[in-house]
């Protein structure tokens, strides 16, 4: 039972930072606006929101700093190829840099501190549910904000007007231009959503899943998160279950330290990488299946006056 | 009331992509500007720090030099396939591999004086980088996979394998436990190529890859199509170019550059195989190939910049306190603003005044 308590209440943990980037990349590559610019924003993000609570000591100002910074910095990128007409991958990679670079500078006179870590929310009785209680009901607010971001996401894309008028952006900004719709009002937002949201997942990692700022630490999530909305072929359940399960990956390391298998830790840093390749090998050898679900206009070039 | 409209531009100047880099070269100084003031500095003192001073000694110049070797070589692989719209955004992976391919034969042949393991080792060098990012090809040509996502995840996974092996496998038996290799014998580094530097031969190299750059993309056709293939896909499609053939030459041709990259810091300035062996190369390779237009000779002087951005990071730590992060801002800086400048290629921006409207307006 330890052990089921520890994987389920454990890949909770690990896979929020990734459902807060995927939801939010998610929104924006249904719009038709591929950014890759995920690592350097959540990288951002955690420096920003470390620095935050380090300073204010509150982790709503830590988070809320972490969503702005990311947002603008995302906004970069929607002006780049929105208003500019940057190739989306060129402009990516750019801001993606400029994230990096930033998250550096933000962070350099904090790195290794630590701060106390987001406390559990208490949520009582249920708390004390044996079992249950340990594996759901014992976890801090980001985790059950997240569920709540997952059911959100699912909910405007699919069943409200809003969702519709994003979809179709997605699928041709051409016609959507010509009904009249705001093709570049609705990307940018859709873009600057995603970009807050990166921004909070990074913050997450720095300040409640392990709470300390290191460069460096986002070690490659903002790539899984592009890569989930592929394996999760842009429907919102499977880029959920997709997180859910890169998520328990990250616990099959501490799992090995903890049991003590002499397997190189190397081996097991890899594992993320290696299956995320895999797993893009086989959803993407269906050419039809991958046509039939991702955004047709994803990545092209806005071609609107 | 006069109004801005943006239109396309009827024709384009030989000189129209210079003076794009110059003006994205120009607004990240501003930036940079705006950056060195944050951090309590005058800008003009940050920015002669970061530009000027470190073409002032002949140290300064021999480490760019010495820097602009990987990124040259990196970016001038990197441009065939981003032509294409094939990303290969895993040089820094395919460094490290031609790095560990190379460093094996150091190892192997540990105290021979034969002339003939310097280009064994770089041939494996470029052998590593080409099964690195071969993967990702195979992967891409018969899956369908995307190839940036790849090449990145291989990246992650070459970092790893590096860590494994100087921790182990390739560690130096005599060299209390740290993570590197042993000393290369002289036989396996490359020779100084300017007396009194550390520029060595890779140097050499990289322009002699530059002038086979230049040649393959202005004279071949297999070069021609593959950027058919990249403008109008559907084209090449019809015409019978192989997307296929392009992404495996786009790949191949880009590894293997940067394996040879790998073999020239190994053999170079560090002499041996370290955790740390390339300050995101592969990355700014990147970059340099955006900014210099994705053309050889454009390349040529976005490796010299940014090699200089590179030395001039480390010379703004050293005489002003500055972070050497401000090297990576930069770097995004630069990019930024040339895709926001390189929309002035193909289009102009235009002030048109309420009589000109009038004038334009079509009868009615």
């Amino acid at each position: 039972m330890d052990v089921l308590v520890f994987i389920v209440s454990g890949t909770l943990a690990a896979a929020t930072a990734l459902i807060f980037a995927a939801m939010g990349e998610l929104v924006a590559e249904k719009s038709g606006v591929l950014n890759l610019g995920i690592e350097g924003m959540m990288a951002t993000g955690a420096a920003m929101g470390f620095v935050a609570v380090s300073l204010s000591g509150s982790y709503t100002v830590g988070f809320v700093a972490a969503a702005v910074l990311g947002c603008l910095l995302s906004l970069v990128h929607a002006v780049l190829t929105l208003v500019f007409r940057a190739d989306q991958t060129a402009s990516g990679l750019a801001i993606g840099i400029l994230g990096l670079g930033l998250s550096s500078a933000i962070g350099k006179s904090y790195e290794g501190r630590t701060v106390a870590g987001l406390p559990e929310l208490n949520l009582g009785p249920l708390s004390d549910i044996p079992v249950i209680g340990e594996m759901f009901f014992q976890q801090d607010i980001m985790v059950y904000l997240s569920i709540a971001l997952i059911f959100a996401t699912w909910y405007v894309l699919t069943r409200t007007k809003l969702g519709l008028v994003i979809r179709a952006i997605g699928e041709s900004p051409e016609n959507a231009h010509a009904l009249g719709l705001k093709v570049r009002l609705i990307r940018a937002g859709c873009v600057g959503f995603g970009g807050a949201m990166a921004g909070i997942g990074g913050a997450y990692m720095s300040t409640a899943y392990t709470p300390l700022w290191a460069e460096g630490m986002i070690a490659g999530r903002g790539w899984i998160v592009v890569a989930l909305t592929v394996f999760g072929t842009w429907i919102v359940p499977r880029v959920a279950f997709g997180a859910y399960l890169f998520g328990s990956m990250s616990l099959l390391e501490l799992s090995i330290q903890a049991f003590g298998w002499n397997i190189p830790s190397q081996a097991m840093s890899v594992l993320p990488y290696v299956v995320t390749i895999i797993m893009l090998a086989v959803i993407s050898r269906n050419l039809a299946f991958i046509r039939l679900n991702s955004p047709a206009s994803l990545g092209a070039v806005l071609k609107i006056s | 009331m006069s109004r801005l409209v943006i239109e396309s531009r009827p024709e384009r100047t030989v000189w129209a992509p210079i003076q794009v880099s110059l003006l994205a070269v120009l607004l990240t100084c501003l930036g940079g500007s705006v950056l060195f003031m944050i951090y309590g500095v005058p800008p003009l003192k940050g920015l002669d720090a970061i530009f000027i001073d470190p073409l002032r000694t002949s140290y300064g110049v021999g480490e760019i030099l010495l820097k602009m070797a990987p990124l040259l070589l990196i970016a001038q692989g990197l441009a065939i396939g981003f032509r294409a719209q094939i990303w290969n955004i895993g040089a820094e992976g395919q460094l490290i591999v031609g790095a560990i391919a190379a460093t094996a034969l150091a190892i192997q042949f540990q105290g021979t004086t034969s002339p003939l393991l310097l280009p064994a080792m770089i041939i494996a060098g470029m052998m590593g980088g080409m099964v690195w990012a071969g993967i990702a090809a195979l992967l891409r040509a018969q899956f369908n996979a995307n190839e940036i996502l790849v090449t990145f995840m291989l990246t992650s996974v070459a970092l790893q394998l590096l860590y494994y092996l100087v921790a182990g496998p390739m560690r130096d038996p005599s060299g209390f436990n740290f993570p590197q290799s042993i000393r290369f014998d002289a036989a396996a580094k490359f020779p100084i190529l300017i007396e009194g530097t550390r520029v060595n031969a890779s140097l050499f190299i990289g322009l002699v890859a530059s002038l086979i750059a230049v040649i393959f993309v202005q004279r071949s056709l297999v070069s021609y199509k593959m950027s058919v293939g990249g403008i109008a896909p559907a084209a090449a499609t019809y015409a019978g170019y192989s997307s296929k053939k392009a992404i495996w030459l786009a790949l191949l041709i880009s590894g293997g550059a940067a394996g040879m990259a790998g073999v020239g810091e190994v053999s170079g300035p560090l002499g041996m195989l370290q955790r740390n062996i390339s300050p995101g190369y592969g990355y700014a390779g990147i970059i340099v190939a955006v900014l210099g237009g994705l053309h050889p000779i454009g390349i040529i002087f976005a490796s010299a910049l940014m090699a200089l951005v590179y030395v001039g990071g480390d010379f703004a730590l050293l005489s002003l306190g500055v972070p050497n992060a401000v090297t990576g801002i930069f770097q995004g800086m630069l990019l930024t603003f040339y895709l926001a400048c390189s929309f002035l290629l193909t289009s102009r921006i235009r002030w048109i005044k309420p009589d000109a409207l009038k004038q334009e307006a079509p009868a009615d």
